[in-house]
């Protein structure tokens, strides 16, 4: 037997003594993602005994180094954790931003001595971290972020304000983008900072979605003493540090895209709109659902290619653009599509199941996607730029 | 199963590339439309190309082919896309030798298979009765006669249909089950009409009058013609999938040349958002039919039970995606794009018929839709 395959059933049998049956099952609501933190509340004994087990082995951030607390895995054997635990539709065991954004970012710009604190708490769910971003007047254009960081000697005193940062209410840090040398030009004024939301003079408000939920918020620093040594990177170099961020955050929202769990055509078999033979009724909307899958395969087998040429050296780059493109841009008008064939069930806001509303929750959030972590228009101008080489702009 | 090319296929490919570029560039089949050539091809090049080995490229050794399989024959029709090559690659060297490689006795594989892969006799496949591709509507009938069979019926636009030297056709039998029949096409009763197509390809309408076949016309090695057919049309979509995508990817990397260029404004065209956005939707979606266009290939060859669903996938987007590619880059060239000097409207033209051909991407929509159970 080859080592991989010693190693599947070696994961295969690990999973089956160590993932409780009730996180085997569909996530059904918000409430049944594990986010970890300081303030997180587990909604069952199973979810807290199933991210204790996957962090002990590591398999939270299945490819980062062991000695920062991941697996340590190769890439061909965090794939095979990852079909061993879709083959039991095991759930993640735990979902955060410090594991898609602030952990890549920490483990090629951090210091060693960051890296062996921050990185542990993230994959053991303990801290969660919240993006400072986006200001009000800087959004798409956000080298133009006017929060600052004044020197002084042995800190900065930060004061500003983010906007859209989501879950900042329920978050323990936040990782800011902050100006902190006023004169150099825009992009190489930033600085990266790790900034503990406890600290004084860091507060938040919530802001309500259009989804009726109210996952992001406004984020004000007051008077804020950030220590120096909670920047990432040097002084002025944090564009670098934000722009590597991104591509990971981007490669993350498009990974939505392949979301499988809205599906159009269960969603006409549930509100009965399928013919004797099982097909979905309205020919014209099968036939649009049809197209779907075939821009669904069709990103599939692209995210596939993408990696396999990561593999062998080609390098991800700007493609992140792509797929956040077309991702997000494909979960969009599966929402759409998801719409019209629940039909006038689809409209449902409240019921009595705390599940009766999500469909139509799921559609109005899914608008998001093309905006945050970039506009689609943003990853255009990236890739025309970046990729085809056009002039100008 | 690997996206990426193993250094064999890169070889094939660097060598079919360079060998059209020389041999058949677009301005060959400008040539070939100017001189009302009637069989659609240029047989010096398809001997050239024999010589090369591509001809039996899904042809086992022991018939004289080399038998590199279907994602070889794919990246060569790629890089045929890119010069808009007229052959018989397709219709001969893929639907015809796979059929026969399928469904053919022994007999018949050892005398036809290496006339395929030697270029010495062309092969084209009549399947469609109808506008629009629809193998499931068959009505031309092959009965039963003695040892052999009458073969009546119409076929319509076949492809290479009017160079071809021996055909082979889908005709109903007296069961009503499909069967496929070597039909030689000086046969008496055969009767071909030429109909210049869009693309400057040679298809043919071909009529069957009560044609007289000896009962070894029928390749018999399997009892289910349906099946084999499946199989062949199969293989057919997804090299032709590959196809379009190399027309796709040639128009818009012409148009991003142009636009990189053309200045109006006081600036290059290149630098309008208007047009840099939908270059780079192209791209996009350019990458994406790539990525099906591969998979579907590489199941054909490596999971064939898995593989319809892929093809019919492939067929669409590439269809849709080599449609949009052509259609933008005469856009994006302005007046200049409309002229037939330019040779930006022969990508077009050619993305049509071959969207058409074997089904488009309404036709792979309704067979995506039919595999997956809805
Ligand atoms: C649900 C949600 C969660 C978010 N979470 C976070 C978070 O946690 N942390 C954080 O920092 N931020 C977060 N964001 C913010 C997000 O990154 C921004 O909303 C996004 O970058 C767009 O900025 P903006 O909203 O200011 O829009 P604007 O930049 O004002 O854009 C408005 C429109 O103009 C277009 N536009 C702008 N510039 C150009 C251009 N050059 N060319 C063409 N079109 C252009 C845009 O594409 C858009 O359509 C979140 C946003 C959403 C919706
Ligand atoms: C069939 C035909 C008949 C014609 N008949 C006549 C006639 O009788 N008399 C006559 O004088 N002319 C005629 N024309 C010319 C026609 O008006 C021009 O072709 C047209 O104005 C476009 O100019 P162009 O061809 O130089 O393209 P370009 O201006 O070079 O445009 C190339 C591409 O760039 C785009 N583009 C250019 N500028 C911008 C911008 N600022 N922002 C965004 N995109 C931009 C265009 O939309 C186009 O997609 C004819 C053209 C055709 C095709």
């Amino acid at each position: 037997m080859s080592d991989l395959e010693s190693f599947r059933n070696d994961v295969r049998d690990w999973l089956e003594a160590n993932c409780p049956d009730s996180m085997r099952k569909p996530m059904k609501s918000e409430k049944d993602i594990c986010w970890g933190g300081k303030r997180f509340e587990f909604s069952s004994g199973d979810q807290k005994a199933w991210l204790e087990r996957m962090a002990e082995k590591g398999w939270t951030c299945p490819s980062w180094p062991k000695e920062y607390g991941g697996g340590g895995l190769s890439k061909d054997e965090a794939q095979i954790l990852k079909e061993e635990m879709e083959r039991i539709k095991a759930r993640p065991p735990l979902i955060s931003f410090g594991i898609w954004m602030l952990g890549p970012a920490l483990l090629k710009y951090g210091s060693e001595e960051q890296k062996r604190h921050y990185l542990p708490q993230i994959t053991r769910g303990e801290i969660r971290w919240a993006q400072g971003y986006s200001e009000p007047g800087a959004g798409s254009d956000l080298a133009a972020l006017r929060t600052k960081g004044d020197d002084k000697g042995d800190h900065w005193v930060v004061n500003g304000q983010k906007v859209w940062t989501s879950y900042a209410d329920e978050c323990d840090w936040i990782f800011a983008l902050v100006r902190t040398e006023p004169d150099a030009p825009k992009h190489l004024g930033i600085s990266f900072l790790l900034i503990d939301m406890e600290w004084d003079g860091v507060s938040t408000k919530p802001i309500k979605l259009i989804s009726g939920k109210s996952p992001f918020c406004e984020t004000f620093f007051d008077d804020v003493k950030v220590p120096k040594e909670n920047i990432v990177h040097e002084s002025g170099r944090g564009w670098d540090v934000a722009k590597y961020l991104l591509s990971h955050e981007r490669a993350n929202i498009a990974g939505g895209g392949s979301g499988a769990q809205m599906n159009p055509v269960a969603a006409a078999h549930k509100s009965g709109e399928v013919d004797e033979n099982g097909r979905v009724a309205d020919p014209i909307l099968r036939g649009d659902i049809a197209r779907l899958t075939i821009d669904a395969l069709a990103f599939e087998t692209t995210l596939q290619r993408i990696k396999d040429q990561a593999d062998g050296g080609q390098g991800v780059g700007a493609k992140a653009s792509m797929l956040k493109y077309y991702g997000t841009e494909l979960n969009k008008r599966r929402h759409e599509l998801n719409m019209s064939a629940l039909g006038s069930d689809g409209l449902l806001w409240e019921g009595e199941n705390p599940e009766d509303g999500d469909p139509a929750r799921g559609w109005l959030r899914s608008r998001a996607n093309s905006i945050e972590g970039g506009t689609s228009e943003i990853q255009l101008n990236i890739l025309a730029k970046r990729v085809l080489e056009l002039p100008g702009g | 199963m690997s996206y990426i090319l193993s250094e064999e296929e890169q070889m094939l490919r660097d060598s079919a590339q360079a060998f059209l570029a020389e041999k058949s560039p677009v301005s060959e089949l400008r040539r070939l439309r100017d001189e009302g050539c009637k069989d659609g091809f240029r047989h010096a090049i398809w001997k050239d190309m024999a010589d090369m080995g591509w001809n039996g490229i899904v042809i086992p050794e022991e018939y004289g082919g080399v038998d590199m399989g279907f994602t070889a024959a794919g990246l060569i029709l790629q890089e045929m896309g890119r010069t808009l090559a007229a052959t018989p690659f397709l219709a001969s060297s893929v639907l015809c030798a796979t059929a026969l490689r399928y469904g053919g006795t022994e007999g018949q594989k050892s005398e036809h298979l290496p006339k395929i892969a030697s270029g010495e006799k062309v092969y084209a496949l009549a399947v469609d009765e109808k506008a629009r591709h629809d193998a499931s509507h068959i009505e031309t009938r092959a009965r039963k006669d003695g040892n052999g069979f009458r073969l009546s019926g119409q076929k319509r636009h076949v492809v290479c249909g009017n160079g071809a030297d021996m055909l082979i056709v889908a005709a109903r039998m007296d069961d009503d089950s499909i069967g496929l029949f070597l039909v030689d096409p000086e046969t008496s009763g055969v009767e071909r009409t030429l109909r210049r197509s869009v693309d400057s390809h040679a298809p043919a309408n071909i009529h069957f009058d009560d044609v007289k076949l000896d009962g070894d016309a029928l390749l018999s090695e399997t009892e289910d013609g349906s099946a084999l057919l499946d199989l062949v049309l199969d293989s057919g979509r997804a090299c032709l999938a590959a196809e379009q995508l190399g027309i796709a990817e040639e128009a818009f990397s012409r148009t991003l040349d142009y636009i990189k260029e053309r200045e109006q404004f006081g600036q290059k065209i290149g630098s309008f958002q208007s047009l840099q956005h939908r270059a780079a939707h192209l791209l996009t979606e350019v990458e994406m039919t790539q990525s099906l266009v591969i998979k579907a290939l590489r199941q054909l060859d490596e999971a064939p039970s898995q593989a319809p669903l892929w093809i019919a996938a492939a067929k669409a987007k590439a269809t849709r995606v080599s449609r949009l590619s052509s259609a933008e880059a005469i856009q994006m060239h302005g007046g200049v794009g409309m002229t037939d000097e330019y040779e930006i409207g022969f990508f077009y033209k050619r993305a049509q018929a071959a969207g058409e051909f074997l089904g488009d991407d309404a036709w792979g929509a309704g067979r995506v839709a039919e595999l997956s159970g809805y």
